[in-house]
């Protein structure tokens, strides 16, 4: 069993190595003066220029440069953002948690639904439920995800008026972070009908966020089903006498949720991707939004600096996805 | 081995009239099961024969209800127990399926839930069907492990499937089986997935726990010499049909069905020297070639013109033979 | 009885042609593809020509339409049917630019990986690693960022994020292939490397790749249309799907038109693309598990 912990936090140094390398060359790769493009300004003029070459440590060599980012790396310094000369990662501890409760509750949307989904669809295999449920989820995953959103606004915030457009709360209220989970902290807070206006403000972002997924769940959960359901050990399971719940819930469904599990895991890159277009449109005040501002205003650190961050957060989460698998296999357990 | 000689109450414990499951398909519909009718006694043992593709195993799965989409399955009579099987519903079906009836399989290792352990899984039967609580079923999972000659009961029940050998999964299976006392327990092909040495141990295991428990006992298998060992009645079964049924001690020496004949000349054990061991010429009937009179005319040694009808059922006490010219009769080819 | 064995081409096409969704996405691409090849003829108008007499017309069903337009205008009074058709010859363009350019460079970078091994397979399946764990939009946004906003950067830019699917599907081939006896008996009676990679063990990846391919081509065209509503892909006025999206967006209250119909055209593209690929991997499946 440590065997397999150990080999498998060994494949990550590599994968860590090389992603700190991408983001290192990231500065280098845009076209122009990267002093230029690391000090925000345009034709600078020599003094200055070379004071900043030194600032920046571009004399150096391109080794002892990348042992210095890695080091600074690994005591959490991204950089300083141009714009706001904010440290990136101050501004990004600040807003991933609006990510992060995003992403969340988009997951637990998708696994709410898309399983009970997918097992109703395997159940009734060839039924008018199997076809239409699985047609629905290729709906989903062919769904361009600005474009739902931008119609789920049209429909429930212009048209009905249910939900709000953008934000993550009314602007009335001011809660104060303490997790950064705003449903916690407005649930947690004295300020009346906070928790039901973060709650409201959540709705339609977790249901654009999340259908990507769940149409992914629904469908993996139906295609494991319909492979654990024609095993022997679910014949012996009906011939024991089991109730059908008993069989489908727990006999089959235990063994069908192992490749799902994997496949959740990895959806969570998926999920940070859907989370940039999300937040550009509901105005989330998270991650992605700020990315996407990065951009625009040419805040390469920023760039830098969030793209690290995420893809190391990505790598952290399939790490665990594949120890937890070892958990649940009891093969490898043992 | 001896087995219990059986005891004949006037009603018998098992009756199936006329059994028919069909398969339909693109090409037409599969006969699997054409027209069976066999009687089983209280305590009594019988063996049916026949290669694969003869409908033993799906006769069988009918009868505990396993049969799932496309089959189709219609019968005369299915009695068990005094109960009328076809008319019960299927809540009362599967009170009776692990209980009084009980079912082991072919491939015991894929026939355990992987991701339970023995315990878990013996200690579902006796707490479904017997009532029992935790502790007391755990208890009696442990006299019932010790029951089928598996030692070291206390880190067995702990254990998972893939951890036991193939003859210990059997014996788990058997455990299972027996958890309820049935009254029946049907084993197709018990021994066929398990090593030469093993397979004796699980025979005379069943035979032992036959006669201990007083239980009647299906046994299923292609191999003669299997059957041969334990059974007192035998049944040989050819495309869906049972063509013979006869004691097993007279069997072997006066078959009454020409494809009984031919499966015994086949039997290595029966070989003589270097003679070339017989084989059956031709095929079992599929789908699309299925003749419309006797099923066993197209290969039979002793065909006349009259076997392109339907071959007529004698009778006589409890064997029959399905066969316009039955051998070994008082006026028939010997 | 005797029957013959069905050809591979005609066991396919049975196979398939039981799938009606398959069938379905088959017909409504080859629609798609047919628009697009004669959009400069079948469209109305110009898709570039605005006319401010006209702007934000609601479809031709609508109050205030007209048939002359019969989806209506945009803010600037271009003909939204002409710009959806002359979008789809470049969302159908881009697709098959940007699967193409990653079948090519994965299929060589993943037969040279597999066949050479050591070092080389390492880096190579090491950035492929990385490039598959970073958030694939993320990975372009940056790409696009760094090369600049336009529609050749955004095609690259995609391309390289599809990439490793492609390498590992050719790597695994290769491995697979080149224990086999046949490859040590063509290197024994003196083919060259490149006759053996390129001859021998090609066509025993076609079955994957051609799925993995089919269903890239609809991840292609919907990466593309987002790099066009963030701002990054292809730019005004080119009539891009996912652009024409962009310039709606500050219009969703006034114009329900200009952000349904882009939209939908998408969705309906992708939909088509994805139901045609997983027919096709159905049909193909038996020989895939060969």
């Amino acid at each position: 069993m440590w065997r397999f912990v150990i080999t498998r936090l060994g494949l990550v140094i590599p994968t860590f190595f090389g992603m700190t390398l991408l983001a290192f060359f990231l500065i280098r790769l845009v076209p122009g003066d990267p002093i230029e493009t690391l000090a925000g300004e345009r034709g600078i003029d020599p003094v200055r220029h070379a004071q900043l070459l030194h600032a920046y440590g571009l004399d150096q060599p391109l080794w002892t440069q990348y042992g210095i980012y890695i080091t600074k790396v690994l005591h959490g310094d991204l950089g300083k953002s141009i714009i706001t000369q904010a440290p990136v990662m101050q501004e990004f501890l600040a807003l991933f948690p609006a990510t992060v409760e995003l992403a969340l509750c988009a997951m637990l949307f998708a696994l709410l639904l898309g399983i009970p989904a997918g097992v109703l669809a395997a159940v009734k295999r060839n039924s008018v439920y199997d076809h239409g449920l699985m047609g629905a989820a290729l709906t989903g995953y062919s769904m361009p995800i600005f474009w739902w959103g931008l119609l789920l606004i049209l429909l429930f915030s212009v048209q009905l008026g249910w939900t709000p457009v953008s934000g993550r709360i009314a602007v009335a209220y001011f809660i104060e972070p303490s997790t950064g989970f705003l449903l916690i902290d407005s649930a947690l807070s004295d300020e009346k009908g906070a928790f039901l206006s973060a709650l409201g403000h959540l709705i339609l972002p977790t249901m654009v966020l999340g259908t990507n997924p769940l149409a992914v769940v629904a469908r993996m959960t139906r295609s494991a089903m319909l492979e654990v359901l024609g095993e022997d050990y679910v014949r012996t399971a009906r011939a024991k006498g089991l109730p059908p719940w008993r069989v489908v819930g727990i006999h089959a469904l235990r063994n069908a949720m192992v490749p799902v599990v994997t496949v959740i895991g990895l959806q969570v890159g998926v999920l940070f991707t859907g989370a940039i277009l999300t937040e550009t449109i509901f105005s989330w005040p998270g991650v992605g939004k700020w990315l996407i501002e990065a951009i625009a205003r040419r805040d390469y650190p920023v760039l830098q600096g969030g793209m690290l961050l995420l893809g190391l957060i990505v790598m952290a989460v399939n790490v665990l996805v594949d120890l937890t698998y070892g958990l649940i296999n009891p093969r490898i357990r043992s | 081995m001896q087995v219990a000689p059986p005891m004949h109450p006037s009603a018998p414990l098992l009756e199936i009239t006329d059994l028919q499951v069909d398969f339909p398909s693109d090409m037409g519909v599969l006969h699997a099961v054409d027209g069976l009718s066999l009687q089983l006694h209280a305590g009594e043992v019988l063996g049916i024969v026949g290669e694969s593709g003869s409908g033993k195993s799906v006769a069988m799965m009918a009868l505990m209800g396993l049969l799932s989409f496309p089959a189709q399955m219609r019968a005369a009579r299915m009695h068990f127990a005094g109960q009328d099987l076809l008319q019960a519903s299927a809540a009362q079906r599967r009170a009776i399926a692990g209980k009084d009836m009980a079912m082991i399989f072919q491939d015991p290792m894929s026939s355990l839930n992987p991701s339970f352990t023995v315990a878990y899984q013996l200690c579902e039967t006796l707490r479904l069907h017997r009532g029992m609580d935790a502790r007391a079923a755990r208890a009696q999972a442990a006299t019932l492990l010790a029951q089928v000659g598996i030692a070291d009961t206390a880190s067995r029940l702990d254990a998972y499937p893939h951890q036991l050998s193939g003859g210990m999964c059997q014996r788990v299976m058997i455990a299972m089986a027996i958890a309820c006392q049935p009254q029946l327990l049907i084993a197709d092909e018990p021994t066929t997935a398990l090593d030469v040495t093993v397979q004796a141990q699980i025979l005379e295991l069943l035979a032992q726990l036959q006669r201990a428990q007083g239980m009647a006992m299906v046994l299923i298998s292609h191999d003669m010499g299997v059957v041969s060992q334990v059974a007192q009645r035998v049944a040989v079964m050819y495309a869906g049909q049972v063509v013979e049924v006869q004691a097993a001690s007279t069997l072997f020496d006066t078959p009454r069905h020409p494809y009984t004949l031919a499966l015994l000349q086949a039997m290595p054990q029966r070989s003589r020297g270097a003679a070339r061991l017989a084989t059956i010429p031709g095929m079992v009937p599929g789908i699309s070639d299925r003749p419309s009179g006797c099923l066993f005319a197209p290969r039979c040694a002793y065909v006349q013109t009259a076997c392109s009808a339907p071959a007529p059922v004698h009778r006589a006490g409890a064997s029959q033979v399905r066969c316009h010219f039955p051998l070994n009769a008082p006026g028939g080819p010997t | 009885m005797a029957t013959s064995t069905p050809s591979p081409f005609s066991a396919f096409w049975t196979a398939f042609r039981s799938n009606r969704g398959a069938l379905l996405g088959l017909w409504t691409v080859l629609a798609i593809v047919l628009i697009a090849a004669l959009a400069p003829s079948l469209a109305p108008y110009d898709p570039t020509v605005t006319d401010n007499q006209v702007f934000l017309t609601p479809p031709a069903w609508h109050s205030g339409g007209s048939a002359a337009h019969w989806l209506g205008t945009d803010a600037i009074g271009r003909d939204i049917l002409s710009r959806l058709m002359h979008g789809a010859r470049l969302s159908l363009a881009i697709g098959v630019a940007v699967v193409a350019l990653s079948v090519l460079l994965g299929c060589a970078l993943g037969l040279a990986a597999g066949y050479v091994r050591g070092v080389f397979d390492m880096v190579v399946m090491r950035c492929m690693d990385v490039i598959l764990t970073l958030p694939s939009l993320l990975l372009a946004i940056v790409i696009v960022a760094i090369l600049g906003p336009g529609l050749v950067n955004a095609m690259l830019a995609v391309s390289i994020v599809v990439l490793p699917h492609y390498v590992r599907i050719t790597r695994a081939a290769v491995l697979a292939e080149a224990q086999r006896d046949y490859v040590t008996a063509a290197r024994l009676s003196g083919a060259g490397h490149l006759r053996l990679m390129l001859v021998e063990i090609l066509p025993n990846c076609a079955a994957p790749l051609i799925v993995q391919a089919s269903l890239g081509l609809s991840t292609a065209i919907l990466d593309a249309a987002a790099l066009g509503f963030l701002g990054l892909g292809a730019q005004p006025p080119l009539p891009e799907w996912g652009t024409m999206l962009a310039d709606a967006r500050e219009f969703v209250l006034r114009a329900w038109w200009v952000v349904t119909f882009p939209g939908l055209a998408i969705l309906i593209t992708v939909l088509a693309l994805n139901l045609l690929g997983d027919g096709l991997r159905d049909a193909l499946d038996p020989k895939l598990k060969r």
